[in-house]
């Protein structure tokens, strides 16, 4: 029994969902009782998809134990077949549906329908969502993808592109800016699978001569099978940076034979990063938590492409472990692999980064400890679907990840900057940058206060002692840019403040300069 | 499947109420967790389920879910799958860290899933059981949101009927007193308390604010619903001896008068003294529904099954705005407790209880009604067949009940067709 509040992953038939839901003409008939349909809203509300995905539950309930529920289950992939009229059919138990002793498998091929129907076992109790979604993925491809075939010599080499699902962190845009990298080396695209794929273009897998695994979470084992099956070959590297984007490109002409030569789009990501306003950037401490796609990905862009320190570095995705824990050497860092956000948090708290890369969750833990934060892997929340074009991916991934990065950072060095100004006059309330008003500025009261105090309260001991400043040091004062000036001002009347001194001469201003350096 | 039956046969135009069986788009009763522990301020609501129990809860939370939250899961894995003597020490191990990181939790709730309901846990049991190690320091409890047992809004009566075998027991000489049923918000709670003080009627509520508050029950207490959803726990209030008062629901002007009205009656209030004290709410509820009726009078509306809330407030809708309900359907309709609002229905409205979600949708599309209330998992591809709707779980988490709230109400209808007409792209 695992104590649980937050859950990076769904339960496994949540990513068998993501499979159906991505395709098109697949239908999912799902035994789940009463209640599990919540998960469509994922996908209607998060994902803001404009259908209902091609799921079916059985929804039994109490009454129906027993052996009514069979019957349910082939009652419910009867009506769906005729329904929703699909090319192909996957079926599964739910959590509550695998401890009753109903078969889906074997009820749906009693039914003898005119489609593939594929069972898959889902084990809801040892295994989690990405891993539901790449058995799903292998099962479909082990099933329809068919036998070995002749491929022609061609012109130019055929791609599969696997991996993005329903519900993932930026699939739809990086399928797009892998598709336009891809073209442009001279690679066709053959089919793109799970999502936009029908069961048709399934069988159609064979065609290509390579693979390009886009998210190994979900493509992984459906790729072995494809290179053991039609000796298909399959890229290791995740396009996800600029140096990562170079290394899969070398990649893919390696496996297509391709020459070099072609005319590719570049990233603004190097010359921003060597822009001198990216200097403050150096050694920013960062931490990184999320899937082991991302996080490896993004652990390599902190180091190489934005100059960051790593501080931090985990996973929730236990199949990454070895290759996260790997990684972390390189900073001399322990890597956290769990999937108990409070873990998280402890380990952010400990680490005192000033940026943190993470899930949703750790938005919300960021949130609480004041610190900066960006999105960078599932679990996201609706404004991680965005609008606008915002691959991950590619080189105009890199460009999006320099912004969105960067972001937040700004943001805090602008909170930063305006907490610290607070008191001075250019910041009172009502100062306008349009200059329209042109009362002169309040005096600052802690200048005004004390004044008044003398008369109104004789027995305020300290007031009387309170520094001066010398009309030439005053004006010394104005010298001072404006965004340190109330730091200045301070220092200087804490430094005569102690040595008792009661007027301030641009000496002691300079002296409390070096006294108290940066 | 499909059966009708007509509901009050001896009236002239006969309400008939169709039986319907599939597939239900529905919540659980888990859900209910996510507004109880708002309300029960040092309750905890542990979950023995599965992960599928904890990402619902989570996904039902939203943003919530940060802030100080008490509700969590003990999921179930493969080894406690093995035995069923191991799952009990494994929840005891699990309970006792919990309450050693949480000294504030006074009650806590064992709520059973559609797992923990198959394989036969016996929560009641290990309720007794961990009250017993926990007592006095924290009182343990158990009830069932499961799916296979409980929809939605289910949960929270299943909660309330656990607890009200130990409420403390009111003495048979104390005098009559009134006992409101039902989660309201706490600014709504405020407002009935101050209301039935201006009546002259003390009323207590249940579930109250902290677990050691929790209002006495005896054969004195009179007790009135405010949700329409609390089957089990009027019975087992009953079983202590108490007496509902039969109302219709207090949403919008019109019921919200009738709901005080019958408490009043109960404790013979005369009418001047009931006039005088709800005057001033009425008006103000009267006037904030005038701005909503011009825009919806006319309008058609639609509704799925989901809270057990729909009859109230199709009948709202239909005598205070003017709307015209086509077809509403609940998940479960109990007609004891709706006795008063099924009267005031209109005729014309189809009925259905329970649910086959495509045929509902065959009939949805073919109606086009001006607007449809769903559920979350239906609302945007409706939207995206054209068709306005109202998403219905926002009727749980908003304030609507009483004078103060009818104008409010009124304006979560309005909002999705003034949005329409405003967009122009």
């Amino acid at each position: 029994m695992q104590l649980t509040l937050w859950t990076y992953e769904g339960p496994s038939h949540i990513g068998a969902m993501r499979v159906a839901t991505g395709m098109k003409g697949l239908h999912f008939v799902l035994h789940a009782p009463q209640g599990d349909t919540y998960a469509d809203l994922l996908f209607t509300m998060i994902e803001r998809r404009q259908e209902r995905p091609p799921v079916t539950y059985t929804t039994f309930q109490a009454r129906d134990l027993g052996t009514d529920t069979a019957e349910i289950f082939k009652t419910a992939a009867r009506d769906a077949f005729e329904r929703f009229q699909p090319r192909a059919m996957i079926v599964g138990s739910s959590c509550t549906a695998e401890l009753l002793q109903d078969d889906p498998g074997g009820l749906a091929r009693a039914l003898a329908l005119p489609v593939p129907v594929i069972p898959v076992e889902l084990s809801a109790y040892s295994k989690k969502e990405n891993w539901g979604a790449a058995e799903t993925f292998y099962r479909l491809t082990r099933t329809l993808s068919g036998v070995r075939r002749e491929r022609p010599q061609r012109e130019r080499p055929l791609a599969n592109l696997l991996g993005p699902t329903a519900l993932g962190f930026r699939h739809r845009d990086d399928v797009l800016e892998i598709t336009k990298l891809l073209n442009t080396l001279g690679v066709d695209v053959n089919v793109t699978a799970p999502m936009g794929a029908t069961p048709d273009e399934l069988t159609l897998l064979g065609e290509a001569d390579f693979n390009v695994v886009l998210y190994p979470e979900i493509a992984l084992p459906a790729a072995q099978y494809l290179e053991k099956a039609h000796g298909q070959p399959y890229t290791k590297t995740v396009p996800i940076g600029v140096g990562a984007t170079r290394d899969f490109i070398a990649e893919v002409r390696a496996l297509a034979n391709l020459p070099e030569g072609a005319v590719l789009p570049e990233s603004k990501l190097p010359w921003w990063s060597r822009s001198v306003d990216s200097t403050y950037l150096t050694g920013k401490r960062v931490f990184i938590f999320g899937d082991g796609t991302h996080v490896l990905a993004a652990e390599r862009i902190a180091r190489e492409e934005m100059g960051f320190d790593v501080v931090g570095l985990g996973t929730y995705s236990r199949e990454f472990a070895r290759d996260v824990r790997e990684c972390a050497k390189r900073h001399n860092i322990e890597a956290l692999i769990t999937d108990d956000y409070l873990d998280v948090e402890a380990a952010i708290s400990a680490a005192h980064p000033d940026l943190v890369l993470g899930t949703q969750m750790e938005r919300h833990i960021a949130k609480r400890l004041r610190l900066p934060c960006t999105v960078i892997s599932s679990p996201a929340h609706v404004q991680d679907f965005p609008a606008r074009y915002a691959p991950q991916m590619g080189f105009e991934g890199a460009n999006v990840i320099f912004d969105s990065w960067v972001h937040p950072l700004m943001m805090g060095l602008e909170e930063h900057l305006l907490g610290m100004f607070r008191e001075d006059s250019e910041f009172h309330e009502g100062a306008s940058h349009l200059g329209a008003s042109s009362a002169p500025a309040p005096a600052t009261p802690q200048r005004a206060v004390p004044a008044a105090a003398v008369s109104a309260a004789p027995a305020a001991a300290a007031t009387p002692l309170d520094p001066q400043w010398s009309d030439e040091a005053a004006r010394e004062l104005k010298k001072i840019p404006f965004f340190v000036r109330g730091k200045a001002r301070g220092n200087t009347e804490k430094y005569a403040r102690e040595r008792g001194l009661t007027t301030i001469s641009v000496g002691t201003l300079y002296d409390a300069k070096a006294h108290y350096g940066r | 499947m499909n059966e009708a039956v007509p509901l009050r046969p001896s009236a002239p135009g006969a309400l008939l109420v169709h039986h319907e069986r599939g597939q239900r788009e529905v919540f659980c009763g888990l859900a209910g967790i996510v507004w109880l522990h708002r309300k029960i301020q040092d309750a905890f609501f542990l979950v023995v389920g599965s992960r599928t129990c904890a990402h619902l809860l989570q996904s039902a939370a939203g943003v919530m879910i940060f802030a100080e939250p008490r509700f969590a899961t003990a999921i179930l894995e493969e080894r406690d799958l093995a035995g069923i003597a191991d799952i009990n020490d494994e929840l005891d191990g699990v309970v006792s860290r919990l309450l050693e990181r949480r000294p504030d939790i006074k009650l806590l709730f064992l709520v059973g899933s559609c797992p923990s309901e198959v394989i036969k846990i016996d929560l009641v049991r290990a309720a007794y059981r961990l009250n017993r190690a926990h007592a006095p320091r924290a009182r343990v409890v158990s009830y069932s949101g499961s799916g296979i047992e409980t929809t939605f809004t289910e949960g929270e009566d299943a909660c309330l009927a656990a607890l009200a075998p130990d409420l403390p027991a009111e003495p048979a000489t104390a005098a009559p007193s009134l006992l409101v049923v039902g989660a309201l918000a706490d600014v709504v709670e405020d407002q009935f308390a101050a209301t039935f003080r201006e009546i002259g009627i003390d009323a207590r509520f249940l579930p109250a604010r902290r677990a050691d508050a929790m209002p006495a029950v005896g054969p004195n207490t009179k007790f009135i619903l405010a949700q329409p959803f609390l089957a089990e726990t009027a019975r087992a209030l009953e079983l202590r001896g108490a007496r509902r008062i039969s109302a219709a629901y207090p949403l919008g002007c019109e019921g919200t008068t009738l709901w005080l009205k019958a408490a009043a009656d109960a404790f013979d209030v005369p009418a001047a003294r009931f006039d005088a004290a709800v005057a001033p709410g009425r008006a103000r509820a009267e006037k904030s529904l005038a701005r909503y009726k011009a825009q919806l009078s006319g309008k058609t509306i639609f509704f799925f099954p989901d809270s057990q809330l729909e009859i109230p407030l199709a009948r709202f809708l239909a005598r205070e705005l003017d709307m015209q309900p086509i077809d509403v359907s609940t998940p479960y309709l109990h007609q004891q407790l709706l006795a008063e609002e099924l009267a005031l229905l209109p005729t014309e409205t189809r009925l259905n209880e329970g649910s086959d979600v495509d045929r509902q949708l065959d009939r949805c599309r073919a109606a086009r009604p001006d607007l449809t209330v769903c559920g979350l998992g239906l609302a945007n591809p409706l939207e995206s067949e054209g068709l306005a709707t109202k998403w219905a779980i926002e009727l749980l988490f908003t304030p609507i009940q009483g004078y103060d709230q009818a104008g409010d109400l009124a304006e979560l209808f309005t909002r999705p067709l003034t949005r329409r007409s405003r967009l122009e792209v």
